[in-house]
This record gives C-alpha cells, sequence and structure tokens, in this order.
C-alpha cells in the first residue's frame, strides 16, 4: 500500500521540534503525535442526499510526565514553532496540577522500537471513493428497499475514516501508522395502519477494511437487502411478547454489544481502579478478582487482542509506544487479566503495559481505551447456530444490536435487538415485539451453556465508544459466535413504558 | 495570550474564501476552540490539557438539472482555505441535488468581525486545582477518595456568506463536577457546577454538598424494585429534557416515526403533553444562559441545513402551556410542511409559571418515595413513546413523611420523558443545572425539580 499524500507536511520536523524542546526543559519522558484523520459522512433519507460532511483534523499534541505529573498541550497548527512551543505549555500544565498532587505519576517501561511502518489491510482507502460515487451506491440500495412492498422510508449512510498517526518519544520508538475503516447502514421503517410502525436496521458491521467491504468483500449486501423488507414486514405484524424467562440465542450481531458492555469496559484496569469514576464510572470486576472471580460459565474464554486482522482498534503500537498484543480477559470462565495502559500498569505493579491506549485525536491526551474484546468460539467444529436454537425448548433467537444501557459498574444491563424470533421445540416459530432483555453480567455470562463453533464467529463492532474527559470517542471491534444463555429475564417494553 | 502564530485571522480567512468562490454562492465558517481541562481520580489529579483547534468549512453551492447542490469541505488546522473552496466546489459540481436548498442570508453584520478568537488556559482553574489540594487532603482523612473533571472551553465563531452577513460569537464554557465515594466503594455522591468563567465558582461549595449527601448514606435501608413516587432533581430533569429535545427533529415526525407524528399523518403540534402549564423553551438571550444568536452548522442534516447559516435564532417555546408548540425545520423543511423553521439554540429551559420551591421543598411535600441524585447511560428503546432506559447513579434516598431517612441501593428505570411531563405531580422553581450524561451536548441548562408519583423503577441495580 503506497503511503497516503497527507497535509501534515515535514512531519519528522515537527516531531523533533515538539520533543528537542522538551529535553531542553529537562523533560525525560515525552511522547508526541501529529495526526491526520479525515472523515466522510454521506446520509439519505428516501433515497434523496440529506447531508455530507468531509472533514479533515491535523494536529500535534505533546505529554510529558515532569516532575511526577503530567501534562499535555497541543495544537492545530503544524508549524515546528507551534510544536516546539508546545513543550513549554505542556511543562507548565504538570507544574500547575503539581500543586495539588499527592503521589507522582508513573509509567510501566517500554522498549523502544525504532522505526515502525504499518498500514491496515484494505484495497481501497474509503475517503478517496469520490462523495458521488458514495451517493450512488446508496441511492440504488434505498431504491431497492423503497421499492419492496410493505416498506414507507429508507434512510441510508456510510461513514468513512481513514487516519494517519505519527508517534515519537524520547525513548526511541518512531511509527507511521495508517488505517481505515467504514461502516455503511441502512434504516427501513414500515409503518401500518393504526400509526404505529416498525424500523429494521441492517446489521453489517463496521470494519477495518476499504470501499471494497462495499463491494462484497466480508459482507453479502445483497442477501441482506434481499431479506429485510420481508423481515420488517413480518416484525410490523408480530405478536408483543410475553415477559419471562428464557432461554436466549444470541447471535454475534447482538451478542459483540453485550460483549463490550459488561465485559470489555469491566476489565478496563483504570475504570477498577476508580479513575474514571467521575464519569465512565467504575467496576465490579475488582484487581483482587484477578484469577478468581467467577465471571462465567467455564466455557466463557475472552481476549483482548490489538492485532486482529480488520478489528476498528487494531494498530501496530499504540498512543503510549508500547507494541500492540493480545492477552486473555476471562480464561475458563474466571477473570484472568485486565486491559492497560502505561500508568494504570505502573500503579498495578506491572513490569508492561499490554498496549491499550488511545486518543482519538491529536489535541487529545491518551488514556487507557479498549482493545478488540472477542469471545473465542468452541474449539474444532462446535455447534452450529441451528444446533444452539434446536436445544431450547421456549426461547428467543436474538440478532442485531439496537438499545443499550448498563450501569457504573458494570453490572446491570438492559439490551435490545433489530430481531427477536420466537424459539418453540428447537425451531424458529415468527418474530415478537416489544421485546427487551435484562441481566446481572456474572448471573448472565454463568449462564452460558454452549458458545457456538467457528462457523458462527463474527468480528462486529462500533466506531463511537465513549469514555474520559473531555470526551473521546474510540473504534473498537468485538468477536463473538452464538451463544446459549439459559433464563434470561424479558421484558415487554410496552408493559415497561406502562401501555 | 495570543493566537497561534500560523494561524490567520479567523476573519480573514472568511473574506478570503468568500473572494475565492466562483460558485452560485458560498458559505465560510471558521470555528476557534481554545480549552483547559484538569482531570481527577483518586485523590489526585490524573490527566489535564490545554489545547488549541480551528476549522474552517466552505459550503459553495452548485447547480444539477435546474436543481440546488451543496458541496461541504472542512479541515482543521491552517487552512489554505482557497483550495478548501475548490475542493467544496468540485464536490457541489458532481454532487446529487439536494432538498434543503435556501436563499443565502445575508444583512446582518457584526463589529466585532475583525476581532481575534477568545481564548483561555489552565490560569483560570488556578483556584480549583488550589482547592483541589486541600480537599484531598480531608477526603484521605475522611476515608473517602474524589474524583471529577474542571474544564474551561471559549469557541469562538465566525461565519460570512457571499450576500455579505458577518458574525462573530464567542462562547465561554465551564464545568465542575466531583463524585466523592466511601474507601469501602458502598456509598457515593455527585455535585457538580456550570460556569462561564469560574469566578462564582470554590470546590468547598461542592464538597459541603457532597457531605451531606454521603451522611443521608450512613443509614442504608432497602427498597424493591417497582412504582414508585420519585422526586427528580434539576440535573436529573435536565438529562430528560435534553433527550426529549434531541427528539424535537420536524421531518423524522412529519415522516411518521417519532413520538410527535400523529398517527395517520402529520406532527402533534398543539398537542396537549401536560396538564400542567409546563414550558420548554431555548432562547439565546436567557439570563444567565446566554448562547450564540444565530445558527452555524458545518453540515445539514434532516432539520438543520448549511444553507440556513447566519439564521436569527429567536425565543423558541418547544412547549408552551404544556402543549407541543414547536419542532425543529430547516428553511426548506418547514417551508415544504407549513411550519416556522426553528433551528437547534445553545440552551434549554423547562419551567412552570409560578411554581416554588427546591428539591429538599419537594422532598418534604412528599410523604414516602425516593430522591434520584442523577441519571445515566440513558438510552431510547421505544421511539414511538420515546421510552428510555438508564440508570440512577451517586445516590438514591428514600423519603419518609418529608425527610430523607436513609440511602437506597440504585435502579434501572424505563420512562419516557414525554409521559413525565403529563405525569408530573409537583414542580419546584428553575434553576441552572447541570446534567449528569448529556451536559457535554448541551451544557447551559436550567431545570426545576420534578416529583412522579408512579416513576418506574424496572430493576435493582447492585452498582454502588
Amino acid at each position: 500500500m503506497a503511503p497516503r499524500d497527507t497535509a501534515l507536511g515535514d512531519v519528522d520536523a515537527v516531531v523533533a521540534a515538539a520533543l528537542g524542546a522538551a529535553e531542553r526543559l529537562g523533560v525525560r519522558e515525552a511522547s508526541v503525535r501529529v495526526e491526520e484523520i479525515r472523515e466522510q459522512v454521506v446520509a439519505l433519507r428516501d433515497g434523496s442526499l440529506e447531508a455530507a460532511r468531509d472533514r479533515t483534523e491535523v494536529g500535534v499534541g505533546l505529554r510529558v510526565v515532569h516532575g511526577g505529573s503530567v501534562g499535555f498541550a497541543a495544537t492545530a497548527d503544524l508549524s515546528t514553532d507551534a510544536a516546539a512551543s508546545l513543550a513549554a505549555q505542556a511543562v507548565e500544565a504538570a507544574r500547575v496540577v503539581a500543586s495539588a498532587q499527592r503521589r507522582p505519576v508513573e509509567l510501566a517501561p517500554e522498549p523502544p522500537h525504532g522505526t515502525v511502518t504499518w498500514t491496515s489491510p484494505h484495497r481501497v482507502d474509503p475517503v478517496d471513493v469520490p462523495q458521488a460515487d458514495k451517493v450512488a451506491r446508496l441511492e440504488a440500495w434505498s431504491r431497492r428497499l423503497l421499492d419492496a412492498p410493505g416498506v414507507d422510508h429508507v434512510a441510508a449512510a456510510v461513514q468513512a475514516v481513514s487516519e494517519t498517526k505519527v508517534y515519537g518519544d524520547l525513548a526511541g520508538t518512531h511509527a507511521t501508522q495508517r488505517r481505515v475503516r467504514v461502516h455503511p447502514h441502512l434504516v427501513a421503517t414500515a409503518l401500518d395502519d393504526a400509526g404505529g410502525f416498525e424500523t429494521m436496521r441492517t446489521v453489517a458491521p463496521p470494519v477495518g477494511r476499504g470501499w471494497e467491504y462495499l463491494d462484497g468483500e466480508g459482507w453479502d449486501w445483497d442477501a441482506e437487502l434481499d431479506r429485510l423488507p420481508e423481515q420488517l414486514a413480518e416484525k410490523l405484524a408480530s405478536p408483543s411478547v410475553e415477559p419471562g424467562r428464557y432461554d436466549l440465542v444470541i447471535d454475534p450481531t447482538n451478542l459483540w454489544l453485550t460483549i463490550h458492555e459488561s465485559i470489555g469496559h469491566a476489565t478496563e484496569l483504570d475504570r477498577a481502579l476508580g479513575y474514571e469514576a467521575a464519569y465512565a464510572g467504575t467496576s465490579f470486576a475488582t484487581p483482587d478478582g484477578l484469577g478468581s472471580l467467577a465471571y462465567g460459565s467455564d466455557v466463557v474464554h475472552v481476549v483482548g487482542d490489538r492485532t486482529q486482522e480488520h478489528g476498528l482498534a487494531t494498530v501496530a503500537i499504540d498512543d503510549e509506544g508500547v507494541e500492540a498484543q493480545s492477552f486473555d480477559l476471562i480464561r475458563d470462565g474466571v477473570l484472568a487479566g485486565y486491559q492497560l495502559d502505561r500508568a494504570t500498569a505502573a500503579v498495578a505493579g506491572r513490569d508492561r503495559s499490554n498496549g491499550c491506549a488511545f486518543a482519538d485525536s491529536p489535541l487529545h491526551v491518551p488514556i487507557q481505551r479498549m482493545a478488540n474484546v472477542s469471545l473465542q468460539p468452541a474449539p474444532g467444529d462446535g455447534p452450529s447456530t441451528e444446533e444452539l436454537i434446536g436445544g431450547v425448548e421456549r426461547g428467543l433467537y436474538v440478532v442485531g444490536d439496537r438499545s443499550w444501557s448498563i450501569d457504573m459498574q458494570r453490572y446491570n444491563f438492559q439490551f435490545t435487538a433489530q430481531r427477536f424470533y420466537r424459539i418453540e421445540r428447537g425451531r424458529l416459530v415468527g418474530q415478537l415485539r416489544d421485546t427487551a432483555y435484562q441481566g446481572t453480567t456474572t448471573e448472565f455470562w454463568g449462564s452460558v451453556e454452549a458458545v457456538g463453533g467457528r462457523s458462527t464467529y463474527l468480528l462486529c463492532g462500533a466506531f463511537n465508544c465513549g469514555k474520559g474527559q473531555p470526551g473521546q470517542v474510540a473504534p473498537v471491534s468485538h468477536g463473538a459466535p452464538s451463544v446459549l444463555v439459559r433464563g434470561v429475564n424479558v421484558l415487554n417494553t410496552k408493559a415497561e413504558g406502562g401501555r | 495570550m495570543s493566537p497561534p502564530g500560523g494561524l490567520a485571522p479567523p476573519g480573514d480567512v472568511v473574506e478570503a474564501g468568500l473572494a475565492a468562490s466562483r460558485g452560485a454562492g458560498c458559505v465560510v465558517l471558521v470555528h476557534d476552540r481554545s480549552e483547559a481541562d484538569v482531570r481527577f481520580a483518586v485523590n489526585r489529579t490524573t490527566t489535564n490539557g490545554v489545547r488549541r483547534a480551528r476549522t474552517v468549512t466552505v459550503a459553495t453551492l452548485g447547480e444539477v438539472d435546474g436543481r440546488a447542490t451543496l458541496g461541504v469541505a472542512s479541515r482543521s488546522g491552517a487552512v489554505d482555505v482557497t483550495d478548501l473552496v475548490r475542493a467544496a466546489e468540485a464536490v457541489a459540481a458532481a454532487s446529487a441535488p439536494v432538498d434543503d436548498a435556501a436563499p443565502l442570508l445575508g444583512g446582518t453584520v457584526d463589529g466585532d468581525f475583525g476581532e481575534a478568537p477568545g481564548t483561555t488556559d489552565l490560569s483560570v482553574l488556578a483556584d480549583v486545582v488550589a482547592g483541589l489540594g486541600g480537599a484531598f487532603d480531608r477526603a484521605e482523612a475522611a476515608n473517602r477518595v474524589l474524583a471529577g473533571f474542571a474544564t474551561h472551553e471559549v469557541e469562538t465563531t465566525h461565519v460570512g456568506t457571499s450576500e455579505g452577513l458577518r458574525r462573530r460569537h464567542v462562547q465561554p464554557t465551564g464545568s465542575l463536577e466531583v463524585v466523592a465515594r466511601t474507601a469501602d466503594g458502598t456509598g457515593s455522591a455527585w455535585a457538580s457546577v456550570g460556569t462561564a468563567d469560574f469566578a462564582d465558582v470554590t470546590t468547598e461549595a461542592l464538597e459541603a454538598e457532597l457531605d451531606r449527601r454521603l451522611a443521608w448514606g450512613a443509614r442504608r435501608v432497602e427498597v424493591p424494585a417497582g412504582r414508585h413516587a420519585v422526586v427528580l432533581p434539576p440535573s436529573a430533569v435536565a438529562d430528560l429534557m435534553v433527550y426529549l429535545w434531541t427528539a424535537l427533529g420536524g421531518q423524522d415526525a412529519e415522516d411518521g416515526h417519532t413520538v410527535f407524528s400523529r398517527p395517520g399523518g402529520g406532527t402533534r403540534v398543539g398537542d396537549e403533553l401536560s396538564g400542567r402549564a409546563l414550558q420548554l423553551r431555548s432562547d439565546p438571550a436567557e439570563p444567565g444562559l446566554a448562547c450564540a444568536p444565530f445558527l452555524a452548522t458545518s453540515s445539514s442534516s434532516a432539520n438543520v441545513s448549511a444553507f440556513d447559516n447566519g439564521l436569527a435564532h429567536e425565543r423558541t417555546a418547544w412547549i408552551d402551556g404544556g402543549r407541543l408548540e414547536r419542532l425543529l425545520y430547516h428553511r426548506a423543511g418547514a417551508a415544504r410542511h407549513g411550519a416556522r423553521a426553528a433551528s437547534p439554540i445553545g440552551n434549554l429551559v423547562l419551567e412552570e409559571p409560578g411554581a416554588a420551591g427546591t428539591t429538599e421543598d419537594l422532598v418534604s411535600r412528599t410523604e414516602r418515595g425516593l430522591l434520584v441524585t442523577c441519571l445515566w447511560y440513558i438510552r431510547e428503546v421505544d421511539p414511538a413513546t420515546l421510552l428510555l432506559t438508564g440508570l440512577t447513579r451517586d445516590g438514591v434516598y428514600r423519603i419518609e413523611d418529608g425527610e430523607v431517612t436513609g440511602a437506597v441501593t440504585n435502579f434501572r428505570f424505563n420512562e419516557s420523558p414525554v409521559d413525565l411531563l403529563g405525569r408530573a405531580a409537583d414542580v419546584g422553581a428553575t434553576v441552572r443545572t447541570l446534567g449528569r450524561e448529556f451536559s457535554e451536548v448541551l451544557n447551559r441548562t436550567a431545570m426545576p425539580p420534578v416529583r412522579v408519583d408512579d416513576f418506574n423503577m424496572s430493576t435493582v441495580s447492585p452498582a454502588s
């Protein structure tokens, strides 16, 4: 993949200016990021162009650890003078907060990695596809849905991101990384005669791929768009769910979000230590449970991985100069590890971070963010989704994420879905409406009776995981097989709303 | 503090962009943002930052088959605005027609248009940082752990159109929020304050509020899930009303798929949502909550149009006298649907004329119920009713005979803010507040405390 033309100019000079100025001020721990992030959004309503954004963000950010405190300064000005001036600003920031500092900040060590160049695998950078071509693709897909019986409205959009990040530190790592991601999605709406409506969204996940994803590489768009109108019509005509306890077979297009909320965030060490207590929250999975907390049944094996191909959180070097790694979070159902950045690794007495630092902008300081956190499929052939459904007497098959919510310690969650299918005596017998499932994290994962085999595994995810203050968003993937969970609490959302 | 040397004066950037435009019309926006913040947790400062950002956006008009097109391009940093104009023109020339076209606005020229952007730095937070040192010491002594965030930003917006409009607005925004947790993790409390300049903020005031709430938690009682009389303080009301405000899109309502759609077609404008004389409004001149008096948007959406840049904001009652009064429409959408154009304004106020009383007064007027501190992780479950789910956070307290008598567990709720307006049993006086979850979306809110007698606490959350 050829290097991309960027607006970054002489990046090496900017990196050298910032680090050199910091070194001259006596700083021994400094890292700088120079970035260009191009983000495009094209959105159509009922086949007509409604919104188009094409934004390129550039900037340089310098972090120092000086006198026991962190200092961070950043600017959108990419001149070497501006980059050099960041050193004094960052040192001043560290000095200001030092008056309230009661214990020095330390970073776990990381060996220098020299010069690193890495590009995420893709064929066509999605931001290089002309806007007119994006509109044409979405318009054709929209028309296809609008022409189907029962579809009244269609919203279609594609988000495309291409980011170039140059990282340098005083230890001797200089990494140039480029990655792309794309997320097309369509929502069809059907109205009924009584003034009600239902919607259905495509479940195709966002991916770390190029425009080739829309041409069918990694997803069968024709098959999904062909089925969607019929699925929507069935949903609009379906009965309301009877609340109670059900066995659930959950498809990876829904389960990824449950993994994200109840495992991904709960195994972030900064949360477990209280560093997010004011905002994102803490975690029930505190460090005293490492190696002993029964997180789930013994088929639950969850891995954090910043190296997974096409993963949205995949890199070669993280935003603190740490090499990307893969590591266990839950093994045989027991809490086995945490996601770390260098500061939390030091607090926990670890000899190294596992590479989970990320900043969503050159103007933001890196914080601990999520790796691709994935539930592993059953070894060998494992059961298919149909075989899992076949083992259920009375239950629901859950497909596609929709709404989500979880408490600040990651115990109590509630999720809805694009489709809930009723299972009777091992067979699907139509959809249900007004459905949500609720659970408590360890009870839910402890009720996982079986995980599907490799054939059921799918890498899903999101572009917009939020954390930190000021708020940062991070892209992250979650792989999962289908799973069978026994005895989950299912709500009727109309009844919850008092109707 | 002077602006960064590599960034040209924003007024000059606007003029250069407009001069470079060769199309049928052009809008140039320059957003300069200066920020300083300090974050703290586990009784120590953690991260901080000072940063300068600039984004330049150019929107140029084109035409295809007699219909309007729009090309938009945005870049940050020291932008070659002529290059950006050419990029936007190239998009406009190849674009599909758009449905939000309207004549660009002219007329108003702000006298300060040529002035430099506003700035801030960590000196604004110096007193807060100094106060934090003592607060950490007191927390350690009391076996408590503090976490929080202090932030100040100054955003300067310049908008110019090829029709002669030149608008400039400087918006300072700040907030301090603090969570205090008991060292054993069984109790927590949250307090916050919004401010323009931190002149009116002390850490001691927030510490006193946290002390009071943690003292309530000394006695813990069990209350099961179910429907309870719940006193929602202004912060919790703010988060619910901000969510309602985001659902006010006129086009989605016209298309039949929001809570404000009328069955059979059209919208519910004019419908009574509450038997109380509640008013939900936005007003750029709202005392203490002043915000930009004109629209500045870098892209179009269902209800907001880049063609409308510079459109003057007016005091807008979304709900008045308990009735749904206005929805969001851009000018083209408003013309299509026979409605008045209304764009998002940077503040939100819920008020009942003549209502009196603080949160404590509502507690004293409640025989038996729950007092919530704030709400968290609020998400939409059902757009047809705007049913939301979410959780209570950092303190829920039992009320008996008008007194707080102990702390209870947290709960997951399932409720619609539209329904809650219709079921409000008691409403207090409106005060400035910060929502716990959505203050980053909308910092400038003023809300009353509200009691709802059958609030649906769906399940218990063991989180503390």
